[in-house]
């Protein structure tokens, strides 16, 4: 059964400072994609822990249609954040990942999956280097790794692609989009890049300023006037000669 | 891309189990260390004895003479054995404190444990005033172990409430420390001469002090608190990614940190109390055992036990053997020789070590 994820009114509070509220979705079913984009601090990365449960608020988050308690979450979240200081390779933290709340002997299972995932993000002949020797991008896929070697059924991504070079980000927003379409992940993702998005995501979340602006199918989002409104850029959306739609941007490079 | 993508994969495993089997055989070396550093610290003393010697002892060979029996298991193993459990009990705590505390200079040392610990004894040794008035046997003990819980406590209520960072709290254990450090001068200060040479051979720390119940005491609390830490060796680790990391792994972050700290500062306490201040152990313990097996908790947990207890036992072979007679308080030799060994581990390895 592929898993939904339904948000309903919620909102995160830093103490008495509300910082997010009003974020209603349809149900963003297992097998999609949804991208969550906005100005820096709009609030997209306080929504993702929100839903992770590391942050509280109003609202409720419903998955499977079964209210989201304190506690423990079944959501697995990659944080923004990947710099580490611990001294462990790789593959221990891989493994580190699967086994908790799991039972504490490592079986051949075990093992098997962490290559399979490591493998499937060609970051294998990294996988005994000490986390604290690789490169930002390196992280992001070591970071990325970890949240999918525990076999989620909705999967929050915080910008995994914004330290990886344009090869790397391709294979990598392809990769969990077939993740998605293969397993009924439900995906949910923050991201900068907009031709990004036009490729990889089936549906598109706006927040600004703490609130949600809109919610929908991409090509009915990302329009040249959400370009203007949300980012004050004058710009237009695109088909290449492939028909994939992209984002150009016009005139000069001074914002009006 | 690699020919077969199963050969490849399967390389990942194969490396994985040596790199584990090589853990293993470092916490054997460690165990190997410890065993013959104590074998050294039974035979040395003011009467010597050889290896071979303390061996037959120990295994209650008829050739030994009585005599030689009775100093080695009625005079010297109390104090062998409590260099080990010590050292075990100051590494294990400094680990741990290490990693949720998720800062490099922490240990019971550095946040004020040590301090708070020497202070209480102090009030004691001074002004024979006990904080459990009923026991008196053990005033020196007791107030320390209440000084040390009380530091451990603060530390922890402190570290819970919100917005305080992992520096905030090694500002305040150094702060701690600079409280009792002044307020254990103050007690020094209106002391007698007689107790003030207590107070300052206490502050020193010596095994001298070691007894079978003080052992027996210190060995059950270790016994305790090791199996509660490796019940919870994945979560442990997991800490060391990052709290929001570990939280979206589904640790209960809080819960994890509470727990731990509750028994680290069980673990900190009972040395102190009975030994005296011990520094260095509980910081240069678990540096060493990172270096050697790394941060995964099923294997850098014993590391840091055994390097402590190795390091500790070791000092004690050292304090007794550079002027031979004479012990010097093990809390002096500790710093000497424990900070050397570490900064030459640090040099020597390419990796960073934090």
């Amino acid at each position: 059964m592929v898993a939904t994820l339904q948000l309903d009114q919620v909102g995160v509070r830093y103490g008495k400072q509300e910082v997010l509220s009003g974020v209603t979705t349809p149900a963003l079913k297992g097998g999609e994609v949804t991208a969550v984009i906005g100005p820096n601090a709009a609030g997209k990365s306080s929504l993702f822990r929100r839903i992770a449960g590391l942050l509280d608020g109003p609202g409720d988050i419903r998955i499977d249609d079964v209210a989201l308690k304190s506690g423990p979450s079944p959501v697995c979240y990659m944080p923004q954040d990947t710099s580490v200081n611990t001294v462990l390779t790789v593959y221990e933290s891989v493994l580190l990942a699967r086994k908790q709340g799991a039972p504490r002997k490592v079986s051949d299972e075990d093992l098997q999956e962490v290559d399979r995932v490591l493998f499937s993000l060609r970051i294998e002949s990294i996988a005994f280097k000490g986390l604290n020797e690789l490169s930002g991008g390196q992280r992001q896929l070591v970071s990325l790794a970890q949240v999918l070697v525990r076999e989620p059924k909705i999967l929050l991504l915080d910008e995994p692609t914004s330290a990886l070079d344009l090869h790397r980000q391709v294979e990598v927003l392809a990769l969990i989009r077939s993740l998605a379409r293969e397993r009924g992940i439900c995906v949910v993702l923050a991201i900068h890049d907009l031709n990004q998005v036009l490729r990889v995501a089936d549906r598109v979340m706006v927040i600004d300023a703490g609130t949600m602006v809109t919610c929908g199918p991409v090509e009915t989002v990302i329009t040249p006037a959400l370009l203007q409104n949300i980012y004050r850029v004058d710009g237009r959306i695109e088909r290449c000669s492939r028909l994939c739609p992209h984002v150009i941007i016009d005139g000069p490079l001074e914002l009006a | 891309m690699a020919h077969s993508p199963a050969i490849a994969m399967a390389k990942g495993r194969g490396a994985y189990r040596v790199l584990v089997q090589r853990k293993k055989l470092v916490l054997l070396a460690l165990a190997v260390v410890l065993v013959l550093s104590v074998i050294a610290d039974l035979g040395l003393g003011p009467a010597r004895y050889s290896m071979h010697e303390v061996v037959r002892a120990l295994m209650g060979s008829p050739e030994v003479s009585e005599q030689v029996s009775v100093v080695i298991w009625d005079i010297r193993m109390p104090v062998a054995l409590m260099a080990v459990v010590v050292g075990a009990a100051l590494s294990a705590a400094g680990a741990q404190m290490q990693t949720i505390l998720n800062n490099p200079l922490a240990s019971p040392f550095t946040l004020g444990i040590s301090a708070a610990a020497s202070f209480g004894a102090s009030v004691a040794l001074v002004f024979g005033i006990g904080f459990l008035p009923w026991a008196i046997d053990y005033i020196v003990s007791i107030n320390a172990l209440i000084m040390a819980m009380l530091a451990a406590l603060f530390i922890h209520f402190m570290s819970q409430r919100r917005g305080v960072t992992v520096e905030t709290i090694v500002l305040l254990g150094i702060t701690l420390v600079f409280t009792f450090n002044a307020l254990l001068a103050l007690v020094q200060y209106l002391a007698s001469e007689q107790a003030l040479s207590a107070v300052v051979f206490w502050t020193m720390g010596s095994l001298t002090r070691a007894t079978w119940p003080k052992l027996a005491i210190t060995t059950a609390v270790v016994a305790i608190s090791l199996p509660l830490f490796m019940r919870r060796a994945w979560a442990l680790t997991a800490l060391r990614l990052g709290d929001d990391k570990a939280a979206s792994f589904g640790v209960n972050v809080r819960w994890v940190r509470l727990e731990t700290m509750m028994v680290i500062s069980l673990l900190a306490a009972v040395p102190v109390a009975f030994v005296g201040t011990i520094g260095f152990i509980g910081l240069v313990g678990p540096h060493i055992a990172r270096m050697l097996v790394g941060e995964d908790q099923r294997y850098f947990l014993p590391a840091s036990v055994l390097s402590g207890a190795a390091i500790l036992s070791l000092t004690s072979v050292i304090s007794k053997s550079i002027v031979p007679g004479t012990i010097f308080p093990i809390g002096i030799i500790t710093a000497l020789v424990g900070v050397p060994f570490l900064f030459s581990l640090i040099m020597s390895t390419r990796r960073r070590a934090w």
